[in-house]
C-alpha cells in the first residue's frame, strides 16, 4: 500500500534522510522508533508531501506521491493534484491540530463536506458515528478547548478517517499527552490496527509496538538501523544504537518506568 | 474662563453637528469598510506563494505608497490632481474624493494588520487542513481566516477610531463633515472655544460608541478559544435533537 525508495531529504546543509526505504503492505501496521532527529516525523511527512523530498520515490496504492516522472526526473506536481493525494492519506499529529472554532463533530465533518462534497446530512451521520467508534460520542458539539488532551486526539483521528483514507500515519499521536490518558487514545489505535487499517506510527510508546505493530524500524541519524518484527527488534536487538536506545528507553533516569502505556 | 454656557446649548444640537457628524460617521464606515476589502485581497496577494511574484509585488508597492504618503496629501491627489491628470475626464466631488482616498489609505494599514493576523495562526492549523485534502484557498477560508479575525479585530477597532478622526481631513476639500461645519460655526459667530468643545464631545461620543462595538465583537470571536461554556445556539440545539431522535 506504501512504499518508499531510498528517500533523500536534505534541510538547508543537513542531511535528515540519507537513503530510506521502506513498504507496508495493506492491512498492516509498521511502527519507527528512534531518538529525537533521527528523520522520523521528517519521514512521515513526506509522505503526504507536507515535505518535499530531494530525491527517491513515494508510492501509496500505487500511485507515485506528489511528483511525477520526467525522463527520470522528479517534476513537482500542481497544488491541485498533491491535495487529492492528501485526501487519501490520514495523518494525526502530536498537538493535535483540531480547528478550535469548531466543534468536533464540525471538525470531523469539516473535510467530507467540502473536499469530498458528502451532503451534510450524510457527513453528520457518519462523524457521529465515528465519534461513538472513539467513545466520545457525548462529546459531540462541545469544542476542543473543552475536552481533555486524550479526548481532542481522538477526535483527531476521528476526523482523519472520516476522510476514509487508504493509510493512517501517527506522527508520536500520544507524546504530548498527561500519561494517564495515553491508554486511552492506543486503545484507540490498536483497535484501528486490528480492524485492518494500514497503518505508519511514529511512536515511543513500545507496549503498542508490541500488541499491534506488523514490523518495527529503528531509526537513527537519517538511516534504518535495524528493521524486523516487534519481538526482533525489542527482544534481540541486533545494534548496538538500537540497543543503547532502548535502553535509555526503559530506564531514563535509572528507575522502573513500568506503568499504563510503558508496559514492557 | 470665557465660556459662553447659553451658546454652548444652543448650538449643542445644532443641525450643522447632527449633519455633519451623520457625514463623518458615514464616510469614516464606508471607507473603514472598503479598506477592510481591500486589506484583505492585498494582504492575500502579498502572501501568495505561487510561482509568479507579480501578486506580491503588486501588493507591496500598493502598501509601500499608501502608507508612506500622508492622507492629506492623497486627498489632495485624489479631489485636485486627477483631473488634471486625465484631462478634466475624471472629477470627483467632494464625498466621492474623500471615501477613495481614505478607502485607500486604510487598505494599506489593513493589509498589514490582516497580515499579521493570518501569520498569528499556527502553521499545525494549516498542515491539519491540508493533510485532509483540504487546498490553499480552502483552508484559508474555513480554517485561517476565521481564527485570524480574532488578532484582527483590536487593531482594526484601533483603524476605525482613527478613521472616525481623519476625517476631518476632509475638511480640505471642503466636505461638509463635522469639523468643516465647526469651522464655518466659528467663522461666522467668531466664538471658537464653544464650536470646537462641542465638536470634541461629538468626536468622543462616536469613538466610544466606536470602543463599545469592538468589545462586542471580541467576545463574539472569542467562542471556542476560551474554557467558558456555551449556551447551544440553534444549530447545535438541531444536532442535539437529531441526536436524541436516533
Amino acid at each position: 500500500m506504501v512504499e518508499l525508495q531510498d528517500i533523500h531529504k536534505r534541510f538547508g546543509q543537513l542531511e535528515v534522510l540519507k537513503g530510506i526505504s521502506l513498504t507496508v503492505d495493506k492491512g498492516k501496521t509498521i511502527v519507527i522508533i528512534g531518538p529525537s532527529g533521527s528523520g522520523k516525523s521528517t519521514l512521515l511527512r513526506c509522505v503526504n508531501h507536507l515535505e518535499k523530498i530531494d530525491s527517491g520515490r513515494i508510492y501509496v496504492d500505487g500511485e507515485l506521491i506528489g511528483y511525477r516522472e520526467a525522463d527520470g526526473k522528479l517534476r513537482e506536481l500542481p497544488a491541485r493534484a498533491v491535495t487529492r493525494q492528501r485526501a487519501e492519506i490520514g495523518m494525526v499529529f502530536q498537538r493535535f491540530n483540531l480547528f478550535p472554532h469548531m466543534t468536533t463533530v464540525q471538525n470531523v465533518m469539516e473535510a467530507p463536506i467540502h473536499v469530498k462534497h458528502v451532503p451534510r446530512k450524510e457527513a453528520l451521520e457518519k462523524a457521529r458515528d465515528l465519534l461513538a467508534r472513539v467513545g466520545l460520542e457525548d462529546k459531540v458539539t462541545n469544542y476542543p478547548s473543552q475536552l481533555s488532551g486524550g479526548q481532542q486526539q481522538r477526535v483527531a483521528i476521528a476526523r482523519a478517517l472520516a476522510m476514509d483514507p487508504k493509510v493512517m500515519m501517527f506522527d508520536e499521536a500520544t507524546s504530548a499527552l498527561d500519561p494517564e490518558l495515553v491508554g486511552e487514545v492506543l486503545r484507540v489505535m490498536e483497535e484501528l490496527a486490528h480492524s485492518g487499517m494500514t497503518m505508519l506510527v511514529v511512536t515511543h510508546e513500545m507496549g503498542f509496538a508490541k500488541e499491534a505493530a506488523d514490523e518495527v524500524l529503528f531509526m537513527d541519524a537519517g538511516v534504518v538501523c535495524e528493521r524486523g518484527t516487534p519481538e526482533d527488534v525489542f527482544d534481540s536487538p541486533q545494534q548496538d544504537r538500537t540497543r543503547a536506545f532502548l535502553g535509555a528507553l526503559r530506564e531514563p533516569s535509572g528507575l522502573d518506568q513500568s506503568g499504563p502505556g510503558r508496559a514492557l | 474662563m470665557n465660556f459662553d454656557t447659553h451658546f454652548f446649548w444652543q448650538y449643542l444640537f445644532d443641525s450643522g453637528f447632527v449633519h455633519g457628524a451623520l457625514v463623518t460617521i458615514v464616510l469614516a464606515v464606508l471607507a473603514q469598510f472598503f479598506g477592510i476589502v481591500l486589506g484583505l485581497i492585498a494582504a492575500l496577494m502579498r502572501l501568495s506563494r505561487g510561482p509568479l511574484p507579480i501578486l506580491r509585488v503588486i501588493a507591496w508597492v500598493y502598501i509601500w505608497l499608501f502608507r508612506g504618503t500622508p492622507l492629506l496629501v492623497q486627498l489632495a491627489f485624489v479631489y485636485f490632481a486627477l483631473p488634471q491628470m486625465t484631462g478634466n475626464a475624471v472629477s470627483l466631488g467632494e464625498f466621492p474624493s474623500a471615501l477613495i482616498a481614505f478607502s485607500l489609505n486604510e487598505g494599506a494599514y489593513m493589509a498589514e494588520i490582516v497580515r499579521a493576523g493570518i501569520t498569528s495562526v499556527d502553521s499545525g492549523q494549516t498542515e491539519a487542513a491540508h493533510s485532509l485534502g483540504m487546498s490553499g484557498w480552502l483552508t484559508m477560508r474555513r480554517v485561517v481566516l476565521p481564527q485570524a479575525v480574532r488578532f484582527i479585530i483590536p487593531p482594526t477597532g484601533n483603524e476605525f477610531i482613527s478613521m472616525l478622526k481623519n476625517t476631518s481631513l476632509a475638511y480640505y476639500v471642503s466636505l461638509q463633515e463635522i469639523f468643516f461645519n465647526t469651522n464655518q460655526l466659528a467663522s461666522a459667530t467668531y466664538k471658537f472655544f464653544e464650536p470646537f468643545t462641542i465638536v470634541s464631545l461629538y468626536y468622543l461620543a462616536m469613538t466610544t460608541v466606536a470602543t463599545f462595538f469592538q468589545s462586542r465583537m471580541e467576545r463574539h470571536f472569542e467562542r471556542g478559544f476560551s474554557r467558558v461554556v456555551q449556551q447551544p445556539g440553534a444549530m447545535r440545539r438541531a444536532v442535539l435533537a437529531g441526536l436524541h431522535r436516533g
